[in-house]
């Protein structure tokens, strides 16, 4: 027996529960909301679809839903346009084993001729669709990561060797805004590890040499290069607007401004630091965990804390430093995995290992403490003790709302 | 005995040693005991009062002392002890730093 589009519409509408917009509307703002999902296709979804809801078309509804759903019992909203391509694709989830599954009747024309409220995704071009594809593929990343990333902005602290790898990943990926502090030229001691730079740049400026590897890799992308040091009349300025921050530095005073600056800015730094075989990585997000100056209150004495250039590192360990970095910085921006904020990872080359330590916010840290925060809200200054112990005066000129260069020894270059 | 990682920038004061298995009821103890057997390590890890260096950072299984007990924390002999120094060591080369104290 034959049966008509309409035969099989009504029988569908049979077993399917319709909901109304102005019901899925409560439902989205409910403390457990549903999955939102838009089975129309993608020139339907890309010229406007609901808040928070994820896209799959219904031509790749089978095959995708489970890694967008893999819990069958958890509840969906299905919408298309109108309200009947998303009957049929309830009823084919209730068939695959889906237990709470609705169909919003009146679709998304519905949903807006209620003045309810609707997003214009960012929309990749074929060119991005192609080059991102591998993203596209992944379901926490997708379409709507993918944006993300594109819309973001990393500030990189270096163009070195945990900044080389980091800055060509990050620019591998699409995030769409690099900048990059430097002030140093490429040298030929430096080409065993930093791999941004090339032999034919020796004597250029790293933020200039870095941006041409970076735009070579990806042209959609925007290269800020800071050609100057990072010091406290600056710092300020230059971090504003960046969503996380690569810390590739080598010394504790720029490292203890950044800190402070970062903390006051409410931008997560992601750090690793680099000694011979070894490495270990952090991230430094605020108030969700540890500050630098909550894990070293004072940095050691110089002879304690040499750099790469007095104690060499195998050029290979900044390398895997830096993408683990990378891959922090991309959890951060995407809003998924664990963050590595108040774990410290220490990585040893020659053993092949990886070490978890737990790390722990300072009650008494003198910048992210809860009692600092209020001092700042106050419009206090925060006042370090200066002395034997705190060889870095720089805390002392943290204001509540600008940084004065005044202690900060600006002529260290 | 209680296994101490030493962090590769102390190694050379200790012998070249990465780690080292050493006997004592409390971090302190411990440390002590490292010491002992390398004196030249005293000034980096501890201050000229005794105390530890508050850019040493000490981790017993992965726990931070500071929120532990202490120095008087307790270590039994399959406890692993880690002594970690802030690090230098990025790769970002600026110029010397000036330490202003």
């Amino acid at each position: 027996m034959t049966k008509s589009y309409s035969d099989i519409l009504r029988e569908a509408r049979a077993e399917v529960r319709e909901v109304s917009a102005g019901e899925v509307d409560v439902q989205r703002e409910s403390k457990a909301p549903p999955l939102l999902l838009d089975v129309r296709e993608t020139h339907e979804w890309e010229a406007g679809h609901l808040p928070g809801a994820v896209h799959v078309p219904r031509g790749h509804l089978e095959s995708k839903i489970e890694g967008e759903a893999p819990d069958r019992s958890r509840p969906i909203v299905i919408y298309c346009a109108s309200g009947i391509r998303s009957v049929f694709a309830s009823k084919t989830l209730a068939e695959m084993g889906y237990t709470d599954v609705v169909s919003m009747s009146g679709g998304f024309q519905g949903w807006k001729s209620q003045g309810l409220p609707w997003v214009t995704p960012t929309v990749l071009s074929p060119e991005q669709k192609v080059r991102y594809s591998r993203h596209l593929l992944i379901p926490e990343v997708g379409a709507a990561g993918q944006a993300k990333l594109l819309d973001s902005k990393v500030l990189l602290i270096g163009a070195g060797g945990l900044g080389s790898p980091a800055s060509l990943y990050l620019a591998a990926a699409g995030v769409g805004t690099i900048g990059i502090i430097d002030f140093d030229v490429v040298d030929l001691s430096n080409l065993q590890r930093q791999i941004v730079h090339t032999t034919d740049r020796i004597g250029e400026k790293k933020v200039e040499s870095a941006r041409k590897s970076l735009l070579a890799l990806n042209p959609g992308i925007n290269v800020i290069g800071h050609d100057e040091m990072l010091v406290a009349d600056n710092v300020e300025r230059i971090i504003k607007g960046y969503d996380v921050i690569v810390d590739g530095t080598d010394t504790f005073e720029t490292r203890y401004l950044l800190n402070d600056a970062a903390v006051i800015a409410g931008i997560p730094v992601v750090h690793a630091s680099v000694f011979r075989f070894e490495g270990q990585l952090t991230v430094f997000k605020p108030y969700d965990g540890p500050c630098y100056r909550c894990l070293y209150p004072t940095p050691p004495p110089p002879e304690l804390a040499p750099g790469c250039s007095v104690a060499g590192v195998l050029g290979v360990v900044p390398g895997i430093m830096g993408l683990l970095q990378t891959n922090e910085v991309l959890k951060l921006l995407l809003g998924i995995g664990e963050s590595l904020a108040g774990r410290l990872l220490l990585f040893d080359a020659l053993e092949g290992s990886f070490t978890e330590l737990k790390l722990r916010r300072d009650p008494n840290c003198p910048i992210c403490s809860d009692a600092a925060v209020a001092a700042r809200a106050r419009g206090e200054a925060v006042a370090l003790p200066v002395g034997q112990d705190v060889p870095f005066a720089l805390g002392a000129a943290v204001g509540a709302t600008s940084i004065n260069p005044g202690s900060l020894s600006q002529d260290a270059r | 005995m209680s296994t101490v990682w030493i962090p590769p920038v102390l190694r050379a004061s200790a012998g070249g040693a990465k780690q080292l298995d050493l006997a004592g009821g409390t971090v302190g103890e411990v440390i002590n005991a490292l010491i002992s057997a390398h004196p030249s390590l005293e000034s980096q890890i501890r201050t000229p009062e005794g105390g530890l260096n508050r850019f040493v950072n000490v981790y017993v299984n992965g726990q931070d002392i500071r929120y532990l007990g202490g120095e008087s924390t307790a270590v039994a002999p399959a406890d692993e002890v880690r002594l970690l120094p802030a690090m230098a060591g990025g790769s970002l080369t600026f110029a010397p730093s000036r330490w202003s104290r």
